[in-house]
């Protein structure tokens, strides 16, 4: 069999979606943003909705998201996309906006953005990357790190006298009146990869029925911060995130 | 014509809403108005004063040390501002709470009783229509017709069945002011 | 056509009124004195039953400063107020709108600093509006109305030149001019904009979405290229430049036979203006120079006047910012120099003339 007779559209199984670039992702071998990216530019096109989408990327490795997935696209300052994802849907209330963000944007120096963005029950999508460490800074201490892992300025582990505690803010997030769903998902196996999936296609469905605000954390890797390889990581991330961040709907309405 | 006025009192007295109305009356005749309000926490409960100034001509500053007429209604804007009156000016005061009654002898010095008449007429809030009708008896510089005009754009429509009180207690005002011998 | 209208307001309020007026689509704001009653009136007035405009209480100004980001780029007319602690919060996204080449309209209501100072008139935010405010290499126009028709007036034209530039634009009041009222003319309704004639106007640049017909737009201040980051610096160079040839304004009051010259803007020209009453009563001929925007600087205007003049005294409610503007335009030919009063604290229009009177003697030949 040649190659041509091979490419014949009756026998595509799969193709890229047209909702990502040609772009050579920046991501690290082994790291989470690439699939995520690759999952709501999915959604998008399956959707039908790459038209009608705007994007808000933040300050982090997710910084250049507007590189990969061929949406309009609004780069915020570190930690308010929230802001102006409110204000981009209150202004075009036919648009599906939707923030990405890690967990030292969303969680640290966004705090207060995304707790009322989200309280005030905007009908946004909030994609929040938790790897429990600062990627494109080198690997410094999040919100999320973990007790006792070692980071850049957590050179001794995490010591919650001097550090505080890992935060849960999905788990907060999800006690605000104005999220109508509040998911935790993975995508380290093909499983976790459809439900995920799902979770983010709800998302973007919620936010056209005036419901509040859909927020879905990604649980994911950072094998170059952790210093470990992708399938060392995936196994860290099992043994330690999980039961730290577990998996599943914490509010669905 | 230009006229530079202060009221000073007690906030809560109607010293900035006298000083709107007065400013309205101005625009219903065609003049440039200014009124310009000190502001603050001070005003809760402490003292409040503005600056109104009516003019034919377009008024440079809003803020100005001397003034033409001081309305007076507490013992410290009395102490704060008798100085401040222009030779040959006009000082109007109401009586009620004042201890250390004006001593200047280059201005004219009216009384007017607002408060005590305020009472009689079982109306406080009318307080600072009676001492407006005082200051329009000895400075005519709006027409009444003007006032009641003010009045009408300055007070939410709800507040419009208030007029003829209102207008009761200008011309109360005008009947009871009296000029002092110092 | 009846007879003109006239409303007496706070500076402030017409703030509120001229923006729903003028067909803005969106208010994000913080409460701050002595400028709250912006958000106050807006509410009051209640402009999304009517033209539709969105107005909301954000949680802080790091939040309204980066909700115009978002609303900006998808070609909406947004603007927020405050005061100068809340102005120093919205640094950040000032400095992003500038770099993303957004246009917004900030109304910056100054109090006494430095820090949480006092909440009364001052001027000391002159080097922070007109050095850009934030980090890196920026400019925003900056509007000063000296009186509450101007306040209504630069609300219509701070958007205008803010689309035309797609450049932030700040109006620099002050507690005084927000806190006065005076007799008012406001400016006719006009409807909000539909993206269609946003693109028509202004061309192809919101965030929208992207339909398949055209490359996505981003609204980004971010390049790690330093030879494109380059680039893009000197076209913000060259459009200064053109907004500094096409839109700087002033007003000059007295000034044709003027021998002194007073140059001071906003609340401080106001009082200014009757110094120069009261020294023309007295013989001296004294002019005023009213610069009406910050930025582009009227230097020219100021520099034009020189050959007549034998002193120049900048007056303004500052320790002495833009006196430093002056001497660049007066270039050492004739003595520049500064009066003001500070901390929340009026110059009288006779300590100035004393002011003007003491400079004149210091300077005699």
């Amino acid at each position: 069999m040649t190659t041509q007779e091979m490419i014949k559209p009756e026998n595509l199984v799969y193709s890229r979606t047209r909702v990502l670039t040609d772009n050579v992702m920046h991501y690290c071998p082994g790291c989470s943003h690439g699939t995520v990216h690759k999952l709501i530019a999915e959604v998008i096109d399956e959707m039908n909705i790459q038209d009608k989408t705007i994007g808000v990327s933040p300050v982090g490795c997710g910084v250049f998201a507007y590189n990969y997935i061929d949406i309009d696209w609004l780069e915020a300052a570190h930690g308010r996309a929230p802001a102006l994802a409110t204000a981009a849907k209150r202004l075009n209330p036919d648009r599906y906006v939707f923030t990405y963000q890690g967990d030292g944007d969303l969680a640290s120096i966004g705090t207060a953005e995304i707790m009322h963005a989200c309280n005030r029950g905007e009908n946004i999508v909030v994609i929040f990357i938790n790897n429990a460490i600062y990627g494109m800074t080198g690997g410094q201490m999040a919100p999320t790190t973990l007790v006792g892992q070692v980071t850049a300025t957590t050179p001794y582990g995490r010591n919650v006298e001097i550090n505080g505690y890992p935060l849960k803010i999905t788990e907060l997030i999800a006690q605000l009146p104005g999220t109508c769903y509040v998911t935790r998902q993975t995508v380290y196996n093909p499983l976790t990869v459809r439900k995920a999936k799902r979770a983010i296609r709800k998302a973007f469905e919620n936010s056209m029925l005036k419901k509040g605000a859909s927020f879905v954390e990604v649980v994911g890797t950072c094998s170059s911060g952790w210093k470990l390889t992708p399938v060392e990581a995936n196994q860290w991330m099992i043994d330690n995130m999980f039961p730290e961040y577990p998996l599943g709907d914490m509010k669905d309405i | 014509m230009k006229e530079e006025i202060i009221i000073a009192g007690f906030g809560g007295q109607g010293v900035l809403s006298m000083g709107k109305i007065l400013a309205y009356s101005g625009i219903m005749q065609d003049q440039e108005v200014t009124w310009m309000p000190s502001y603050g926490p001070e005003m809760r409960g402490g003292t409040a004063n503005v600056t109104v100034i009516l003019s034919d001509d377009r008024i440079s500053s809003p803020i100005v040390n001397s003034f033409d007429t001081a309305i007076i209604l507490n013992q410290q804007s009395l102490d704060k501002f008798e100085d401040t009156v222009k030779p040959g000016g006009i000082l109007i005061y109401d009586p009620n709470g004042i201890t250390h009654p004006p001593t200047r002898r280059d201005i004219k010095v009216y009384t007017v009783e607002a408060a005590e008449e305020a009472a009689r007429m079982k109306n406080a809030k009318a307080f600072n229509m009676i001492v407006l009708g005082g200051f329009l008896k000895v400075k005519p510089i709006v027409k009444m017709d003007n006032v009641i005009a003010g009045l009408k754009k300055s007070l939410p429509e709800r507040h419009h069945h208030l007029i003829p009180v209102n207008e009761q207690a200008i011309t109360r005002g005008m009947e009871i002011i009296k000029e002092e011998n110092i | 056509m009846g007879k003109t209208e006239y409303k007496l307001l706070k500076g402030n309020e017409v703030i509120a009124i001229a923006a729903i007026r003028c067909g803005c689509d969106g208010y994000f704001g913080y409460p701050i004195t002595p400028q709250s009653e912006v958000m106050e009136t807006l509410m009051e007035l209640k402009p999304w039953e009517t033209t539709g405009m969105v107005v909301l209480q954000a949680e802080s100004e790091v939040a309204s400063i980066n909700m115009l980001y978002g609303g900006a780029a998808t070609g909406k007319k947004v603007f927020t107020s405050s005061s100068s602690p809340g102005i120093s919060l919205m640094a950040e996204g000032l400095t992003y709108l500038a770099g993303a080449e957004l246009p917004c309209l900030i109304v910056n209501v100054v109090r006494g600093g430095p820090g949480l100072g006092t909440i009364q008139p001052a001027q000391s935010d002159y080097f922070q509006a007109t050095k850009g405010g934030g980090h890196g290499d920026y400019r925003l126009i900056v509007l000063a109305p000296a009186s509450v028709q101007e306040m209504n007036d630069f609300v219509d034209l701070g958007f205008e030149l803010a689309f035309k530039y797609r450049n932030p634009v700040m109006i620099l009041s002050d507690g005084m001019i927000g806190q006065m009222m005076e007799k008012v003319r406001l400016s006719p309704e006009k409807p909000r904009w539909t993206d269609a004639e946003i693109e028509e106007r202004y061309g192809s640049w919101t965030v929208k979405g992207k339909p398949s017909t055209r490359e996505r737009h981003i609204a980004t201040s971010l390049e790690l290229d330093s030879a494109k980051q380059e680039k893009f610096n000197l076209k913000l160079v060259a459009k200064y430049a053109e907004i500094a040839k096409n839109e700087t304004r002033y007003e000059k009051i007295m000034c044709d036979d003027a021998e002194y010259l007073i140059v001071a803007y906003g609340s401080s020209a106001r009082i200014s203006q009757k110094t120069v009453e009261l020294a023309r009563e007295k013989g001296i001929k004294l002019g005023l120079l009213r610069p009406v925007t910050l930025y582009p600087y009227p230097t020219k205007a100021i520099r034009d006047l020189l050959p007549q003049l034998k002193c120049v005294l900048a007056v303004e409610m500052s320790t002495g910012q833009m006196i430093e503007d002056v001497r660049l335009a007066v270039n050492g030919k004739v003595p520049a120099e500064h009066y003001g009063r500070v901390g929340g604290m009026i110059p009288s229009p006779e300590e100035v003339l004393n002011a003007v009177e003491n400079l004149i003697e210091r300077n005699k030949k």
